[in-house]
């Protein structure tokens, strides 16, 4: 397939989903380019979990479009969808609770039979994730809350991924591990794989994001560079725990 | 084999050869053992092997898979009314054992897919109750469609049907050695059956290991996280509900050819719950516990069967409980009793589904 490198790798064109008879995203559009980290920030039930559990194919959108590299996505039940490139790592972590650390890892590989590929790969995880190294023997459901956050990730890398759907990696974690946690999705975007990211903790998110989507009540309402995000009063009030000025 | 040895936990760990020939040698003797107490014991064994296939399939939907179904018993009807219609005077049809065995098999997959398809979204409590009432309507279909046409022979159920015959010989005539020494034909029933289930147990082992046993495990773990690393989870579950489906098929086939005869009454909600309640005790997502589960959910009432009406009878001067009451008293107190002491089964599942665990083992990686 020949796409052109300047065309997003992910577009989503008024885009919907719904929850019976009602529209937990209501038509947003939003653009991914290859190699970006781009967050998706917004309040509780403004419908990011829903946006991306909608891209990764595990809900069936209700209206518009899924564009990625070049195809319409949405057609394509999840399992497809991994096999093109799009990994998510759900919510609340996910991880197979009574398998070891590494069956876990080795699950993400489930679709490839490329066996030294995905040796390769395990490497590469074990170099970028040095604490998920020290545990591979130990049954998962027994690690901390980061450490499986980091097993999670490390299992979505697994699949090798074009684009990497992150939704809430610090949910329930310490200040501490939260940022951690950040610096192992830069290194993964660094790596080349793009990664939206959607968070509650706006503040970090802005931060580590080069751009960033707002998102309010099942729509999109602003946008711009995290850097600029951060210091958007509406945002500082909305988000940050800033009074309005 | 390892599962094997566990089907004797204390020996099994210490000691896995000695377990695993110790149980060898229990399957192989057992009858004759029970013989010296009556035939009727020879029978109960039977029976249990039967149940053990039962324990098996189910297993494979309930303890791998992670869907519940209640309605289990539907399968093995499937499974018993095609022998019925197709080696019995019923429809006068006589075809053979290799014949109906597959046929019964196929049949009660696509029943299995049949039941699967509706309730693909549908979990825990919800496809328990589906599942029930899947098993109902099947039974009560045999036991009213004998109206306006014929087909089931309603609740007289239907009769004489065709006995195993393998290369031509005939599983349900004794074999008469000598004048005094003659092989019973429960014997021969007894050694097939165990054949059929050394057979399942070889090809659940597998299954366990291979890529489907991978996914039914990380479905049961976490289905949105099974569908995040690219499992398709509809044909997943479709493949559990046909492969336990099918077991049921089989088994069903054995006890009609077995038995002579089927009728509805003996594929009742109780039945299913009797099976359920043999894998959830032995032990769920384990052949082993599967295997103990039946065996000893499924001889127990019988031995409690025989001893209860004389035992009332000497102290009371006549019969105060109904042995079949007892067997559901006996299921209800050894529910109770594992939720208490044993609450992950007689023999816990330890996690090793998995493929490398497997290949390590033998030596195979690192």
């Amino acid at each position: 397939m020949h796409t052109n490198p300047n065309s997003p790798l992910l577009q989503l064109a008024g885009m919907e989903v719904a929850y019976g008879g009602i529209k937990a995203v209501k038509g947003i559009d939003l653009e991914l380019y290859r190699g970006e980290l781009v967050s998706l920030i917004g309040a509780n039930g403004a419908g990011k979990t829903t946006t991306l559990n909608a891209i990764a194919g595990s809900l069936k959108i209700a209206g518009g479009e899924i564009h990625y590299a070049g195809e319409k996505v949405h057609v394509l039940p999840a399992h497809r969808r991994l096999r093109r490139g799009i990994a998510l790592v759900p919510e609340g972590r996910g991880i197979f609770t009574r398998l070891t650390v590494e069956e876990n890892l080795r699950m993400g590989a489930y679709t490839r039979n490329d066996t030294a590929g995905i040796e390769q790969d395990l490497e590469r995880v074990y170099t970028m994730l040095p604490r998920v190294k020290e545990r591979l023997h130990q049954i998962a459901g027994t690690l901390s809350g980061g450490e499986q956050q980091m097993v999670a990730i490390g299992r979505a890398l697994l699949s090798r991924p074009k684009l990497l759907l992150l939704d809430e990696p610090s949910m329930g974690l310490a200040p501490l591990v939260v940022e951690k946690i950040f610096e192992v999705v830069q290194s993964v975007a660094k790596e080349g794989v793009t990664v939206l990211l959607v968070e509650q903790n706006a503040n970090l998110a802005l931060e580590f994001s080069q751009r960033a989507y707002v998102m309010e009540s099942g729509k999109i309402t602003l946008t711009g560079s995290g850097a600029d995000l951060l210091t958007n009063p509406k945002v500082r009030a909305a988000y940050l725990g800033e009074e309005a000025a | 084999m390892n599962e094997l040895a566990l089907a004797i936990p204390w020996l099994g760990k210490r000691n896995p050869l000695a377990a695993r020939w110790l149980v060898i040698a229990i399957a192989i003797a057992a009858p004759l053992v029970a013989m010296a107490f009556g035939r009727t014991w020879v029978r109960v064994l039977d029976f249990a092997l039967l149940y053990i296939l039962l324990a098996l399939g189910l297993n494979l939907v309930v303890g791998f898979a992670g869907l519940l179904d209640l309605g289990y018993i539907a399968f093995y009807a499937v499974g018993a009314y095609t022998a019925a219609f197709l080696a019995s005077p019923h429809f006068d049809v006589h075809l053979p054992i290799w014949i109906v065995l597959p046929l019964a098999a196929c049949f009660a997959a696509t029943a299995g897919i049949t039941l699967g398809f509706p309730v693909l979204r549908l979990r825990g409590d919800y496809l328990a109750i589906v599942t029930l009432g899947f098993g109902e309507i099947v039974r009560i279909f045999m036991n009213n469609l004998n109206y306006p046409i014929n087909i089931t022979n309603g609740p007289q159920g239907i009769n004489a049907l065709d006995p195993v015959v393998l290369f031509g010989w005939d599983l349900s005539r004794n074999i008469q050695v000598t004048e005094e020494l003659s092989i019973n034909s429960l014997f021969l029933y007894y050694y097939f059956f165990l054949l059929c289930v050394v057979g399942s147990i070889i090809f659940i082992q597998r299954l366990q290991i291979s890529r489907v046993g991978r996914a039914w495990a990380a479905m049961r773990d976490d289905e949105l996280a099974a569908k995040a690393i690219g499992i398709n989870t509809r044909n997943m579950k479709l493949l559990a509900f046909a492969l336990g489906a099918t077991f049921g098929g089989v088994s069903g086939v054995l006890f009609g050819t077995f038995q002579g005869f089927v009728s509805p009454e003996s594929f009742s909600l109780m039945e299913s719950i009797a099976v359920l309640t043999m894998v959830v005790f032995g032990g769920m997502g384990n052949i082993a516990g599967a295997i103990v589960g039946a065996i000893i959910l499924s001889a127990l009432p019988e031995i409690l069967r025989h001893l209860a009406v004389p035992v009332q009878q000497a102290l009371f001067g006549h019969v105060l409980l109904d042995p079949e009451v007892l067997r559901m008293l006996l299921l209800s107190l050894a529910m109770i009793l594992m939720m208490l002491l044993r609450p992950s089964g007689l023999i816990p599942a330890s996690a090793k589904y998995s493929h490398i665990r497997y290949l390590k083992a033998k030596g195979v990686t690192e």
